[in-house]
Order: C-alpha cells, then structure tokens, then sequence
C-alpha cells in the first residue's frame, strides 16, 4: 500500500481520487511508524510553506528513513518543494533537504501574474521513469507562488516569468510542482507512472 | 507559456443545472454529474459549480452534487453559492471541491478571505464579485445581485486580494445570460489592478466575445454556461478559433 501523509495542508481527497483512477487506494498513516510497511509514500500540500512544520520531528525521520531503505517517495506541489532544502516562503522551517537547493518567489514579469495559476507546458530535458509516455510539451495544472530551481534532479522544466523545475526525479525520490490530479489524462498518467515505481 | 482559461459554469437549484438571465428567471437545463463529464471529455480546463440560490435561502451548496461532480472530473473545480464560514467552506473541501467562491460573507466579513488563505492555502480562495455599472462606476453588489453595497469593484478586488483571496470571479451583472460579450472595460480594469488572476463571467455568447475578453480584457480565464451547453463541441470549436487568433490555450 501506498501512504499518503496527512499533515493537514493537503487535498487529500483530490489526490485519493487521482491515484485512485490511476489503480491505487492510498492509505493514511496515523503514525510515522506505519511508514516502515509503505510501499510508497506520497506528500501533498498546497498552500504555505510553513505549514510543512507539522512534517518536522518525527514524521520527516520516518520519512528519511524510508526512502533510505529504498521506499519510493512522490512530493506533490509544497509536497515536492518540501524535498528541497528550504523556502524563502518560512525561511524558519527546514525542508527534507534530500533533493539540494531551495524555493524561491517567482519573479515579478511584466504583464505575468503570480501567483502562477493553470495549464501550462512541459519541457523535459532528458528521458525519466516519473514522465515517461508523458509527451513534450503536455500541458498540466500550476497553481504556485514559490518555486524550485533548475538542478540536475530536475526530470521537467516550466517557464513562467522564470524557468523553474516543474518535476524533479532522483534515484526513487520524485516530485511534481504541478496537481498531477487535477491535470486530466497527463497527470494520471504521471500517478500511474510512481505507483509503478512503488509497485516495481 | 501559461494557457488562458476556458471555465464551465453549472449553476445548480436543487440539484440540477439552470441558467438564468440578469441573475433572474431561471429555468432548467441537466444533471450536474453528466454535464460534468460531457465537458471534461470536451477538454474544457475547469468547471466551476455554483448553488445560485443558496445565499436567498440561507442553504449551503449542496454537498450530494459536488461530490457527485467532483467524481467526474480531474480538472480543477470550484463551488460558490452559499460559503458563509470556515465550516461551509471545508464542507466543500472535504466532498472534492480544490477552490471556494465566496461572495456575499466576504463582503460582509474580509477577514474570512484570511481565515480561509490560513487554512486552505489562497490558492483554494476565490473571492466572487458581482458588479454593475451605476453613475459612471463599476459597483458590487451581493446576495446574487439583490443588494446594493455601495463599493467599487475595482477597490473591493484589490482589498480581497491582500486579505488573501488567489482568484477573482468577476461577474457583470449587466451582461450575465445575454450573450452580449463580456464586460471587456470591468474586466481590464479589475486585472489591472490585481496580480492575482481574474476569472471572466458573464456575457459570453460568441467565440469573439473570448477574444475580446483575453485581449482587450486582459482576463486570465473566461466563464461561460450556456456557450458551452448547447453545442457537443463548443470547447474544442473554441479553441481551435482562440488559437488562430494568437490566444493560448491548452490542446
């Protein structure tokens, strides 16, 4: 089974349905230590970065500790910032850190808005196992202020005033800036891809 | 680059889909679920469902239909109609809603528009304005368009969007269910004024009427009802007819 982290800043019931339609029920652990037995693990998040604190302590050691025995792991939106090291967002509050760098705002562009909200296009610069049957240039569902740099575990870019890292693969840690559940067959396609992964 | 927005409007009364004119007269046209799915299937890029009697009757948005059309969809969906408090608002969370409109209690309480952002993230916040023309100014009015509340839109979007509102849903009221096009000058003014994005509604009834809307109104994403309900492919027909015309849109 794969665990979907409930630390209270997520939509649970839209990524439940996602996964759901990508041939996986979610399990909610009411204790980091269920975690041992997790085939995957899934954070989602939306909203500030702040409310990732609730991560910190016990559940982001069980989490550590996971992946370090191989489980997969799948950040969605703050989810997948969360991986990275920080956000200017609450720069008091320390991500993951096992994916290097940290979030920052989207730059202010002429005629831009942010926060960055709807479809916008995929660029892959290299072949990953999270994107793949996921055409370039598939168009997925943002909704965001801050955002991930560009680094090598950056599996998709976007451009929105920025070029910023929109999926990000290393090893069996993945993650996605965009709602893969609210971005209709691309984004079922990216779930069934991790469950594969967790599954594998 | 970032898509413009082709936004589905279900305004359901008592569970099923109706469409009125000037906010009143309303009259029946189909089941919540299956337009739902008939429009995700067409490729439209959300779908906002609205109780449009809700705030009148004191009723919340009916939880049965959002869920009911929450299961129909993977695209992004919003409920309005009836969001008085934190509670109301996580009724429509919790059956499958990813964004709330509120209307008249923001109005009549802004840092509901904060509580809310606190708790969901203003991402899930989607203050709903219904404006008029009066005397030469753009004023709001609440409880679906009956009440006077003396404000200007453009100031009263401004203010939502720093008590932490991530969308504006602007309605003109003047143009709703006439097919007349969209209030381009409300709508430019209003984003203008905002950097969150501005959701234009009411007037449309051509495929020109999207063009002028995202040009000269420089809206972020357009709604629209019965456009979209009469014609199997209007969603794709649209698209293909913005992006000859130089407007993003999604495939």
């Amino acid at each position: 089974m794969i665990a979907l982290i409930d630390y209270g800043a997520g939509n649970l019931t839209s990524v439940r349905k996602g996964f759901a339609a990508a041939g996986a029920d979610l399990f909610t652990p009411a204790e980091p230590r269920e975690l041992s037995d997790a085939d995957g693990i899934v954070v989602p998040g939306v909203g500030n970065f702040a409310a990732t604190s609730a991560l910190e302590g016990a559940w982001t050691t069980a989490i550590r500790n996971a992946v370090n025995d191989g489980t997969p792991l799948f950040g969605i939106c703050l989810g997948m910032q969360w991986l990275f090291e920080g956000s200017d967002e609450a720069p008091g509050v320390a991500g993951l850190g096992m994916i290097p760098g940290g979030c920052t705002r989207l730059p202010p562009r002429e005629g831009l808005k942010v926060p960055h909200v709807g479809w916008n296009s995929l660029h892959a610069p290299h072949p990953s196992r999270l994107l793949d049957g996921v055409g370039e240039g598939t168009q997925v569902y943002f909704t965001h202020s801050y955002a991930a740099p560009v680094t090598a575990e950056t599996a998709a870019t976007c451009e929105h005033g920025t070029m910023f890292a929109a999926a990000v693969e290393c090893g069996h840690i993945f993650g996605v800036q965009f709602h893969p559940e609210k971005s209709s067959d691309g984004g079922i396609r990216i779930l069934r891809n991790f469950v594969r992964a967790a599954k594998g | 680059m970032l898509s413009k927005r082709l936004i589905a409007c279900l305004d359901v009364r008592n569970g099923c889909v109706v469409k009125g004119i000037n906010f009143e007269g309303l009259r029946e046209a189909g089941d919540p679920a299956a337009l739902a799915k008939r429009y995700n299937r067409e490729g439209i890029d959300e779908v906002v469902v609205l109780d449009v009697t809700a705030t009148l009757e004191g009723r919340r948005a009916f939880e049965d239909t959002i869920r009911a059309v929450s299961r129909e969809l993977f695209i992004p969906l919003t409920v309005g109609g009836g969001i008085r408090t934190e509670s109301d608002a996580a009724a429509a969370l919790d059956a499958g809603a990813d964004k709330v409109g509120v209307n008249s209690a923001a109005l009549a309480d802004p840092p509901l528009l904060t509580r809310l952002a606190a708790r969901y993230g203003s991402q899930a916040v989607v203050v709903a304005i219904d404006a008029k023309r009066l005397d030469g100014r753009f004023r709001v009015f609440a409880r679906s368009g009956s009440a006077s509340t003396g404000r200007d839109a453009v100031e009263w979007a401004v203010e939502a969007e720093a008590c932490g509102a991530g969308e504006v849903l602007l309605t003109s009221i003047d143009r709703d269910g006439t097919r007349s096009g969209f209030d381009c000058e409300l709508t430019a003014a209003v984003s203008a004024a905002v950097s969150i994005p501005v959701i234009a509604s009411g007037g449309a009834g051509t495929f020109d009427h999207f063009t002028d809307v995202f040009r000269q109104g420089r809206a972020d994403a357009a709604l629209a009802a019965s456009v979209f309900h009469y014609s199997e492919h209007a969603v794709s027909d649209l698209k293909h007819h913005l992006r000859e015309r130089g407007v993003p849109v999604r495939c």
